[in-house]
């Protein structure tokens, strides 16, 4: 474990491994009420070209897993351990220096409300070309210049007027266009989309999820996309984890986890959805109870007050220890019934209500 | 056909823009609802959907006569309301009741939830046999909360508990017709479901009407009968469930179903349509000409421009469904890829 030491400079180095590399990542915040386990211990990787869906319900850990990425936690109120790798760099212990460098160019992101994330004050061409010209060097003229072509690229019509355009000239499916082409102006290796189509309309949302999978394959760019939305991560992600309570519960591909989810939670959050096509006559399946609170999550699995399976497990595990995640590669998922109890109940109870 | 409950003809909506620098006038209107019809039977849902800025919250609001019509009449019962007293009101207030979509903003974070679900049946002087609070604590265990925390604060209850607080207000008066405004929208996932059960258990048991107002197309889907479809003020197409999602005629209800992210994965030699839409819905104050959608369809054509066209049963659809289109699709919402967004084409 490492603690995070500010004055450090010196990224460590290591051998080949997964583009991003995030490990025993945990956030601890200090409040007023106690400390908050925000994220606990969350490991997952990230290969070049590929998109990772985190899906999870308000306050599971997604969001402040991912700004500790950027290091954009206040390190006053803020303990990190773990270790964060991109590529062969350590981010965790890296100094302010390093993560400023790699802020805006090798590491970019676009926020949920495009309009509290974008500067009232300087108009959209100004806010592109500003990262342009800082990573870039690039002077006045060639920054603009780049600010309209990204802002073509994404999409927005009469790009060499628009550039001159405050916010609010714009409206929400622009604006988050803008988002994006400000992310992707020095053409990053990593870009983090924290639920960048949530305040979208469902139109202009399908437009935005598709004009990123189209970036993404233009320019290979490695996508971390934060939602609580299993249907944006159904359409847009190759990999997904999904998060409760601060903690990974279940990981796997796309097609693992939604067409044989294995952890109980996954299995909730599928059946609360209604979807487009199933029997309305079925009430939904919901998770009861509510999330826990993260000032002092419950013993054992967390989810275990809210799961419908405890006593097919045999032992008190549940309530005692920490299921880990299990097996060590591929789909796995943190629960202490055997894969063919999972299978079992899935297959019998879960699988046609969906 | 059951009873009809409620009625809207011609229901307008203007909200008046005001500029000047020292007197205020009126520069321009914005056309949140533009003359739309549409009914409500006795024990039915209708589901509303539609982008933000259609007019669907300000339908739902002049139902419950929150906001004064501009034009147009509603009916209840056969009896117009449309421009009743707030004496003539009364009797018809406790029949139509709101569930607003912030569970926060919508409790007085003062009262307790003894008075916030009981304050409707005082203020209405209604003595429940065996008493009021008896009553409230019997509403507060059918929408599934503890009858013991009649004496708490809005604050001790999650967002999900404090919706059910909303519901219960809202059954408090027995009412035949509930506006529900986007319900669930402001929950978590897991939470929504428990709320979208809740309100159909309800509708089961009570036999309760619902205008149930929400953006989101599967939600509405499953809680609704039928549902109407409403762009930039105007209804674009109503009718049941299975005409609205399997057989959807015009272009914009086909272009909102494609860009629902769906959870289950293609199979294999299935295609749902794929249709982008370019651009964001124009701006209400000034609508665009004939069909509003006509600016973001692909099928758009001289005729559009000039002509809005009528709601109303074209050939193919199923009794009660109606669309107002020109140029009508097939009634599927399989196959096809229309991109029109020039980032994507």
């Amino acid at each position: 474990m490492t603690t995070v030491t500010w004055d450090r400079e010196q990224p460590a180095s290591r051998g080949p491994g997964p583009f991003l590399s995030v490990r025993d990542l945990s956030v601890r915040f200090a409040t007023e009420d106690g400390v908050v386990h925000a994220v606990d211990r969350l490991s997952f990787d990230l290969e070049k070209g590929t998109t990772l869906g985190i899906v999870g319900e308000s306050g599971s850990g997604k969001s402040v897993s991912n700004m500790a990425i950027l290091g954009l936690h206040d390190p006053a109120y803020t303990t990190l351990d773990g270790e964060i790798w991109l590529e062969d760099t350590e981010l965790l212990g890296a100094g302010p220096g390093t993560l400023e460098r790699l802020r805006g160019d090798r590491v970019a992101m676009i926020f949920q409300d495009p309009l509290t994330s974008l500067s009232p004050y300087h108009t959209v061409g100004r806010q592109i070309a500003e990262t342009y010209r800082k990573h870039r060097k690039a002077g006045k003229a060639e920054a603009r210049a780049r600010a309209i072509e990204m802002l073509d690229r994404v999409g927005i019509p009469q790009a060499r007027t628009r550039v001159d355009d405050y916010p609010h000239q714009f409206s929400g499916g622009m604006r988050q266009r803008v988002m994006i082409a400000m992310a992707l102006v020095c053409d990053p290796d990593l870009l983090i989309a924290d639920e960048p189509t949530t305040a979208l309309d469902v139109t202009v949302q399908a437009q935005i999820l598709d004009l990123l999978a189209d970036l993404q394959q233009q320019f290979g760019t490695s996508i971390i996309l934060i939602t609580h939305d299993l249907g944006v991560v159904a359409r847009t992600a190759h990999q997904v984890l999904v998060m409760y309570a601060g903690r990974s519960i279940e990981q796997g591909t796309v097609q693992e986890v939604l067409r044989e989810p294995r952890h109980p939670y996954t299995w909730g959050l599928l059946g609360s959805m209604p979807k487009l096509r199933s029997n309305v006559d079925l009430p939904l399946l919901p998770v009861r109870g509510t999330p826990p609170s993260l000032l002092a999550p419950p013993p054992g699995c967390p989810f275990h007050p809210r799961c419908d399976h405890p006593a097919l497990v045999g032992s008190d595990v549940c309530f005692t220890e920490r299921p880990e995640l299990s097996p060590a590669e591929g789909h796995r998922d943190a629960c202490y019934l055997t894969l063919a109890q999972k299978r079992e109940i899935f297959d019998g109870q879960i699988k046609e209500r969906l | 056909m059951t009873e009809t409950l409620l009625e809207l003809s011609g229901l307008t909506k203007h909200f008046p823009v005001l500029g000047g620098l020292v007197f205020k006038r009126q520069v321009a209107r914005v056309h949140a609802v533009d003359g739309i019809d549409l009914t409500v039977g006795a024990g039915e849902t209708l589901g509303l959907v539609g982008e933000s800025g259609c007019g669907k919250s300000t339908t739902g609001r002049l139902v419950a006569r929150l906001l004064e019509p501009t034009a147009g009449t509603i009916r209840y019962q056969g009896r117009d309301i449309t421009h009743a007293s707030r004496r003539q009101l009364r009797p018809v207030r406790t029949d139509i009741q709101m569930i607003f979509q912030d569970p926060y903003s919508s409790l007085n974070p003062r009262q307790t939830v003894g008075k916030i679900i009981g304050g409707p049946m005082e203020l209405n002087g209604i003595e429940p046999s065996g008493g009021l609070q008896r009553r409230v604590q019997e509403l507060l265990e059918t929408v599934g909360l503890n009858p013991e925390h009649y004496n708490r604060f809005p604050h001790e209850f999650s967002g999900g508990q404090r919706q059910r607080i909303g519901v219960a207000r809202a059954l408090a008066l027995s009412p035949k017709l509930i506006v529900a405004d986007e319900p669930v929208s402001a929950l978590d996932v897991s939470i929504q479901a428990q709320v979208v059960n809740l309100l159909q258990q309800l509708q089961r048991d009570l036999g309760i009407a619902f205008l149930f107002i929400a953006h989101d197309l599967a939600v509405v889907r499953h809680f609704s009968q039928r549902v109407a479809v409403m762009y930039l003020g105007k209804i674009v197409e109503i009718g049941d469930r299975q005409a609205i999602y399997e057989r959807p005629r015009h272009p914009y209800t086909h272009a909102l179903l494609s860009a629902v992210p769906e959870v289950e994965l293609p199979t294999d030699g299935e295609r749902r349509e794929r249709i982008r839409l370019a651009g964001d819905v124009p701006s209400p104050i000034d609508p665009p000409s004939g069909c509003r959608f006509r600016t973001r369809c692909w099928k758009a054509q001289d005729k559009c421009a000039t002509e809005v066209p009528p709601l109303a049963r074209i050939e193919g659809n199923t009794e009660g469904h109606l669309t107002a289109c020109h140029f009508p699709e097939e009634p599927t919402v399989h196959g096809r890829d229309v991109v029109i967004d020039p980032a994507l084409a």
